[in-house]
């Protein structure tokens, strides 16, 4: 008899807790999603220059002479 | 336990949305365009950087510090390329913005690639730093 009415207890009490977790879980989810969106990707536009900058100039393919760092030619 | 294994669900694709923002949208036809046409016009201009009558500028353009360093049949014509190529670059930095779904991403994007640019410049080549022109 007792028993019975513990459970019955938690069968109450228990779902809304759950969907409660879910629903914080969900919201911080959303929360960081929106965050990252704002913010500037400074390292993913650096990237993203660099591999422009490379066809522009050529530096990648090595027909070009990259950079020549102070080495002077004989 | 149900819970935590949907909060671990969500850590999961919590990460994976992160990942993916690795990354910029740099394969649009407008901006491939763009950098085909920048890419075609830096034969021409190269010799002028490294004469040092072009400069890159730091906010992401160029510019002809020098004309005296050019020929003066070649003068007109140095202006018009520079034009073009701030014209490209200009709508470089607007349209990368634009296919990321941040135009207002526009002001930052252009001075990454200032400080890009003028980083991986040649030695010899002028970059301007705090309104004054430096040699590399």
């Amino acid at each position: 008899m007792n028993r019975s009415h513990t459970y019955k207890a938690l069968a109450r009490r228990s779902p809304p807790r759950r969907s409660m977790a879910i629903v914080l879980a969900a919201s911080a989810v959303l929360s960081g999603c929106v965050t990252i969106n704002i913010y500037f990707p400074a390292a993913a536009a650096e990237k993203a220059a660099d591999r422009i900058i490379d066809e522009v100039w050529q530096l990648k393919n090595g027909s070009q002479t990259p950079a020549i760092p102070e080495g002077k030619q004989p | 336990m149900k819970t935590v294994h949907r909060i671990v669900l969500l850590c999961v694709m919590y990460a994976g949305a992160v990942w993916a923002q690795g990354n910029l949208e740099i394969n649009t036809p407008a901006i491939s365009q763009l950098r085909d046409a920048m890419q075609a016009r830096h034969a021409q201009l190269a010799p002028h950087y490294a004469s040092g009558a072009l400069g890159l500028t730091a906010d992401g353009r160029i510019a002809l510090r020098d004309a005296n360093a050019v020929p003066l049949a070649q003068r007109q014509a140095v202006q018009g390329l520079v034009a073009q190529e701030n014209g490209d670059r200009d709508a470089l930095y607007r349209e990368i913005a634009r296919a990321n779904g941040h135009p207002e991403w526009e002001a930052d994007i252009r001075s990454t690639f200032a400080q890009r640019w003028i980083g991986r410049a040649q030695s010899g080549w002028y970059v301007q730093s705090g309104g004054q022109w430096s040699r590399k």
